[in-house]
């Protein structure tokens, strides 16, 4: 059974330029997918159209979560910024949502997702009191909490330092494996999407589609330093040269 | 010698940096001016400016009488009234404005006209509609003081972050967590200017009411005082609801906004 079935004919912007046409995959309940493609490919809109941040489209997004078919599912999102309250402390910044899914298994307290991420004796901070990697694990940690069915991720790490980086990429995984939410995870870059993904596709430039699909199958975890990750990252780029510039050579796209 | 100078001068400005930081930079400028008028006052002799003895004196004659009380309690009722009713409508107003551009548009000539019509004119124009009543009084310093509430929460407003609102929106908070949690918090530093901005513009215009049309309060006080010519209980008016400003200031503002702000240190 999939979880999520995309299918978008078309997208455009308000000033007409198209950003997505034919625009179609689907995603297993449990998998790991990245998205890769070049900026400006719609990424972002595209995540923004499966969380329904926006509407406007022709085409459909369609859920079969496992409570009943058509129900959307529970969403977490990490976004480029944390995007956490400034004016809340971290444990009020995740009270917060974790109120709002009143029907969640709380078994566990704050306390024990706090020190799940390395951030105990952090409750009662401010993010503006704690590092970038301190708010990325907060906020990880907030789209965690929720225990989604989807996770959607937006370049989360990109403006981190490679060490929290790297941190943070691990502790997503076992995050990950621990809950087995589905997750799309937006990046441009091919290594990080192959050290995390199960599978990973592709975007053209826009208007954006899927132009290939490459299953990963390496062990989690897996650093992005990871010899098997090198080879494969490498056979990629010497089978299609100009994929991160978003084509593929000769033109194929499974799905 | 040039050493010593300058290590003087240090220690002098370390001196005062210290002094800038403590209770004292706010008083001594208070003491500083008090001097300047017992000084003036003396040399001066007259009827105009009396010593802040004097007005001292008179204040605390009133204050015995109960004149004093009586009078600033009738005005800082209808301030405390005018101002929950100026703040609660032009908060509602100027946030309809920033959320919406429909009732921005059918709005913003009102509320322009209403910021440019003179207070004079709304005060005078509510005493003829709705005669020389408590009512009248309240309304009119209600109306003058609305416009302005409305435009600075319409900059709040417009100004709130759209990508909290996302969060809320993907974490399904209810409208009323997303209200106060997420976009209240946003306006605090536009609703903390309004009001403070709010309370110093009401009381004015409240004096001016007084003045115009009723038999009892601050500004009736002063509009006697100043039939008689007699500076001394003007000051000494002047003087009591200045010390009440200062008060809610320090009593109510400032504690209320540095823990609405502890977040930002």
């Amino acid at each position: 059974m999939t979880l999520l079935s995309v299918d978008i004919r078309k997208k455009a912007y308000g000033n007409g330029c198209c950003a997505i046409e034919n625009l179609v995959f689907s995603a297993q309940p449990g998998e790991f997918v990245a998205i890769v493609g070049p900026s400006g490919a719609g990424k972002t809109t595209l995540l923004n159209l499966i969380s329904d941040l926006d509407q406007d489209m022709e085409g459909s997004v369609t859920f079969h979560s496992a409570q009943a078919r058509q129900v959307k599912p529970r969403i977490g999102f990490l976004f480029q910024e944390p995007r956490l309250m400034p004016w809340l402390t971290v444990q009020q910044n995740l009270a917060l949502v974790r109120h709002a899914q009143s029907r969640l298994h709380q078994d566990r307290s704050l306390q024990d997702w706090l020190a799940l991420v390395g951030l105990q004796g952090c409750g009662d901070l401010f993010p503006g009191q704690l590092s970038g990697g301190m708010q990325r694990r907060v906020a990880l940690l907030r789209a965690f909490i929720v225990d989604p069915e989807l996770l959607l991720m937006d370049e989360p790490f990109q403006s981190l330092d490679a060490p929290t980086a790297n941190q943070l990429r691990l502790l997503l995984q076992d995050l990950w494996q621990a809950t087995s939410p589905t997750v799309l995870f937006v990046t441009h870059s091919l290594r990080e999407a192959l050290s995390l993904a199960d599978r990973v596709l592709f975007l053209s430039p826009q208007p954006s589609r899927v132009i290939l699909n490459v299953p990963v199958d390496l062990k989690h975890p897996r650093a992005i330093d990871d010899v098997a990750v090198q080879h494969l990252h490498d056979a990629l780029l010497q089978q299609h040269p100009l994929l991160l510039g978003g084509s593929v050579s000769p033109i194929q796209a499974s799905i | 010698m040039v050493r010593f100078l300058f290590a003087s001068m240090q220690s002098a400005l370390n001196i005062g940096a210290r002094f800038a930081k403590g209770r004292w930079a706010r008083i001594l400028p208070l003491l500083l001016l008090v001097c300047i008028w017992q000084v003036t006052a003396s040399i001066l002799e007259s009827k105009t400016l009396p010593l802040p003895s004097s007005v001292l004196l008179v204040l605390w004659q009133e204050l015995y009488t109960g004149d004093l009380l009586f009078h600033l309690g009738m005005t800082l009722r209808r301030v405390a009234i005018s101002f929950a009713a100026a703040m609660l409508l032009g908060v509602a107003i100027g946030m309809l404005m920033g959320w919406s551009k429909t009732w921005d548009r059918l709005l913003d000539t009102f509320l322009i006209l209403a910021l440019n019509i003179p207070a004079l004119v709304t005060i005078i124009l509510c005493y003829i509609w709705f005669g020389l009543s408590e009512t009248a009084a309240v309304i009119a310093v209600t109306l003058n003081k609305i416009p302005m509430v409305a435009i600075s929460l319409r900059e709040g407003a417009r100004a709130v972050d759209k990508n909290l609102l996302q969060v809320a929106k993907i974490y399904r908070l209810s409208r009323r967590e997303t209200f106060f949690k997420v976009y209240l918090p946003q306006l605090t530093p536009y609703l903390f200017g309004s009001a403070r901005n709010g309370l110093a513009i009401i009381w004015k215009i409240v004096l001016v009411v007084e003045l115009l049309g009723r038999s009892n309060g601050v500004g009736f006080q002063i509009s006697s005082y100043f039939h008689f010519f007699d500076m001394t209980g003007i000051l000494a008016y002047t003087l009591a609801f200045a010390l009440v400003i200062f008060s809610i200031e320090a009593l109510i503002f400032r504690p209320l906004e540095a823990h609405m702000n502890r977040w930002r240190t």
